[in-house]
């Protein structure tokens, strides 16, 4: 492996483990854009450029603002007294330890079925189009209307409540 | 450990660490904010995954790795936006995002 992966690989795991374990929820948040572009550019560095740009746009661009957004709403920048850790935060832990140790061990124990492909597949913008448009109509659709009906359910969501209701 | 391991493994270890390091987000933290953001976590490792096996599988001609993980990035950002509307909802009625303080059904 080279060592543009290590670097990447670090970085991505190093924003992951910010978001988890830093006090202050705007770091974490912050921390959690790292680890989206480290992911985006592990997704440049497996010849996925389409997958890798639109990474960038949804993640960093979009979702890492909406959760700065829904941070300084709801005042959840200020430590609660009682820490930031649940009070069942080892149970948790042991599980995450439990599912990554099950994870690495099929993971290192599967033998190889095939010979890894050595060269890069070619999926350029205007093959991925092509499928988008045509095996793959049906999802597109379909993600379309859900997406139509999310943004319309979360403006509803986040409407003030009626007055009747206060 | 994976200097001798071939790249899809060396891919498919980072992604398990990232799903363990969300699950251990989402299962540990109590803001109701960061329980999102570890389950953000989880789903870009397996899309990490979804574009390794696309990358070194025996089709990559298929675009099957790659148009799953497309896909899947559409449908996390509407959870996303859904998920967060329902915590800004939530903090308006309950006035926390503490996930310990929200254990009634009837608010």
């Amino acid at each position: 492996m080279s060592v543009v992966f290590y670097a990447l690989a670090a970085l991505t795991v190093a924003g992951g483990l910010g978001a988890v374990l830093l006090k202050n929820t705007v770091h974490a948040a912050l921390a959690v854009a790292v680890a989206f572009a480290g992911l985006a550019l592990l997704f440049l560095s497996l010849d996925a450029q389409f997958a890798g740009f639109a990474q960038i746009l949804v993640y960093v661009g979009a979702v890492a603002i909406l959760v700065v957004f829904a941070i300084l709403l709801t005042r959840a920048s200020e430590t609660p007294a009682g820490g930031v850790f649940s009070s069942s935060w080892l149970a948790g832990l042991a599980i995450a330890a439990g599912v990554f140790a099950v994870l690495g061990w099929a993971v290192l124990g599967s033998a190889q079925a095939l010979p890894l492909s050595a060269v890069a597949p070619s999926a350029t913008v205007h093959d991925i189009g092509v499928a988008l448009v045509g095996r793959y109509v049906l999802p597109l659709e379909i993600v379309a209307l859900l997406l139509t009906a999310a943004t319309i359910g979360a403006v509803i969501v986040a409407l003030h409540e009626k007055e009747r209701t206060r | 450990m994976t200097g001798s391991a071939s790249p899809l493994a060396a891919y498919l270890l980072v992604a398990a660490l990232l799903f363990a390091i969300g699950l251990a987000g989402a299962l540990t933290r109590r803001n109701a904010i960061l329980v999102l953001i570890g389950i953000e976590l989880m789903l870009n490792a397996a899309n990490l995954n979804f574009i390794a096996f696309w990358r070194y599988g025996p089709h990559p001609e298929a675009l099957t790795g790659m148009m799953f993980a497309i896909f899947s990035i559409a449908v996390a950002a509407a959870e996303a936006a859904v998920g967060l509307g329902l915590v800004i909802a939530i903090y308006r009625h309950a006035r926390t995002t503490d996930l310990d303080q929200m254990n009634r059904m009837k608010g």
